[in-house]
């Protein structure tokens, strides 16, 4: 599904951040990437969503190279990939029920045929009573869930998570774990980046370590 | 994805979905008085040029339907005889339909502005005037009419009105160019305020964008969605600048009449005519309006994809 070989990035004239990375991402995977804070892992996430372009090497995304997408294709990819980012990037003026629907809006589907799957969705990250608030009044905990339901409601392909857990109690994070391996379950390969050992303990997966640009993985 | 026996048994009902892009979140009333101005502009350009226009084309069709010829006293010769004779070879020219020449006292009274009455003509080397009145559609060989007409009286002379009228159209024609110059003028101005507002309205909706390229929104989708707005404002403004205009020369009817018999009245009466707008002309107006929300949409659909590639 995603294949990197010898992968390098570097901001402008910048040092490297990523150096020689080579990995393969297969289907119905999970995956953590941890690594200490600067290590890289979110310019990779930047990478695998395709936001940033590699200075060398060759990415392969769902059997294309990603050099030679124009921004239509880059865009119809994109349809196929969940994220979650660290500022959880809702809109402010739409509603959480909003919010978590955009994917389907975008794929022009009407309001009707995902109206039961969102609110279900929402009900499950417990979010059922906050569906017509609006994000400047919601908790970071109640932001996050509601990024993550975004990123999950289409179910995609691939799903990529900065630090999904970061701004939820232990309880909650677990809750949410489950999400993502039922999600997982249902053939979404998952990679969720995050520092919390105690959430990578909880569940038996792969193991991507960034540490000074390179990557270790541990099977 | 199972959700378990935690599936929530809630009523769906429809719900109405907020703008992706609101309306509020586009600074949308300094556009539409902009896009008003230049509308308004635009339509009082092509109006006065339109009223210009049918003016100088009736005054050509007037003028052009007439051939007047001057017979001038010529020592040795009899005035009277060589108007007759001159008259008389008109009337038997192709193409003309009525042969009036002025009589010594009619010449007389056209010259009593200038000189009062009580003046004897006789004293004066005053030509005679013969008007003869072309049939409409027909073209008389001027070149045999002055030859039949010099034959008859050697010191008359034909004028066709053709340099009057060459001035004319070399007038209306220039008044034409000087409103498509503002025209364009206005256009070129419009484009540049609706770039500027679109990429305004881009840089304060960045977030909005950057969430719609995450969930897999392409450029099109993006633009359609900022697009609509533009065109809202673009009709608002071309409706409210062409509908001012247009109402503005609807009572420029009534204002001539209240200014007719004064100095200024009779000459933009004589200059623009009734300086009423034909219907043809309203339609043009309307038409100038759709134009310009149309180039509003067209310029901020062209900024938004200029900017959309900045934008990841």
């Amino acid at each position: 599904m995603v294949r990197f070989e010898n992968v390098g990035l570097r901001y402008g004239l910048g040092p490297e951040v990523l150096r020689d990375l080579s990995f393969l991402i297969p289907a119905h995977s999970f995956q953590f990437l941890t690594g200490p804070s600067g290590a890289g892992k979110t310019s990779l996430l930047r990478l695998l969503f395709l936001s940033l372009r590699p200075t060398r090497g060759l990415v392969n995304l769902f059997g294309h190279d990603v050099s030679l997408l124009g921004k239509d294709q880059v865009a119809d990819l994109r349809k196929r990939i969940g994220i979650v980012l660290q500022d959880f990037r809702l809109l402010d003026h739409m509603t959480t029920y909003e919010n978590v629907a955009l994917p389907f809006r975008v794929m022009g589907r009407e309001e009707s045929s995902y109206r039961r799957e969102v609110i279900d969705l929402l009900k499950w990250v417990g979010l059922g009573e906050r569906m017509d608030a609006l994000p400047p009044i919601l908790s970071g905990g109640e932001k996050q869930r509601a990024a993550i339901a975004r990123a999950v409601i289409s179910r995609p392909q691939l799903l990529l998570a900065d630090e999904p857990t970061g701004s939820v109690d232990p309880t909650l994070g677990r809750r949410l774990l489950r999400l993502f391996i039922e999600l997982n379950k249902s053939g979404t390969a998952v990679i969720i980046a995050t520092h919390d050992i105690t959430l990578m303990d909880q569940y038996e997966a792969r193991r991507l370590v960034l540490h000074q640009g390179r990557l270790h993985i541990y099977e | 994805m199972d959700l378990g026996h935690e599936r929530p048994q809630v009523p769906a009902r429809a719900r109405n979905l907020s703008p992706i892009v609101p309306r509020a979140s586009i600074s949308g009333r300094a556009l539409v008085a902009v896009v008003a101005i230049m509308t308004f502009l635009a339509s009082i350009t092509t109006g006065t040029v339109l009223l210009v226009s049918a003016s100088a084309a009736e005054w050509q069709s007037e003028v052009a339907s007439e051939i007047t010829i001057q017979v001038r006293p010529q020592s040795g010769r009899d005035l009277d005889r060589d108007t007759a004779a001159a008259a008389e070879a008109m009337r038997t020219q192709g193409g003309i339909v009525e042969v009036r020449p002025f009589s010594r006292d009619e010449s007389a009274k056209l010259l009593e502005p200038w000189l009062g009455t009580g003046l004897s003509i006789d004293q004066l080397p005053v030509p005679r005037v013969i008007v003869a009145r072309v049939q409409p559609g027909a073209t008389p060989d001027l070149a045999a009419l002055r030859a039949r007409v010099m034959q008859a009286a050697p010191s008359a002379s034909v004028d066709d009105h053709r340099a009057w009228i060459e001035r004319m159209r070399s007038m209306t024609g220039a008044t034409v160019f000087a409103g498509i110059g503002i025209l364009a003028l206005v256009i070129v101005a419009t484009i540049i305020s609706v770039s500027f507002a679109t990429r305004g309205a881009m840089a304060a909706n960045r977030p909005i964008v950057e969430v719609l390229h995450f969930v897999g929104a392409g450029d099109t989708y993006i633009a359609n969605r900022f697009l609509r707005h533009f065109l809202r404002l673009g009709l608002e403004g071309g409706l409210i600048g062409g509908g001012v205009a247009m109402l503005g020369f609807g009572f420029s009817e009534s204002i001539a009449s209240w200014f007719s018999g004064t100095p200024v009245g009779d000459q933009f009466a004589a200059l623009l005519g009734t300086f009423s707008l034909r219907p043809s002309g309203y339609l043009a107006l309307a038409a100038q309006a759709v134009l310009i929300a149309a180039i509003t949409a067209w310029a901020s659909r062209r900024t938004l994809f200029a900017t959309l590639d900045d934008i990841e």
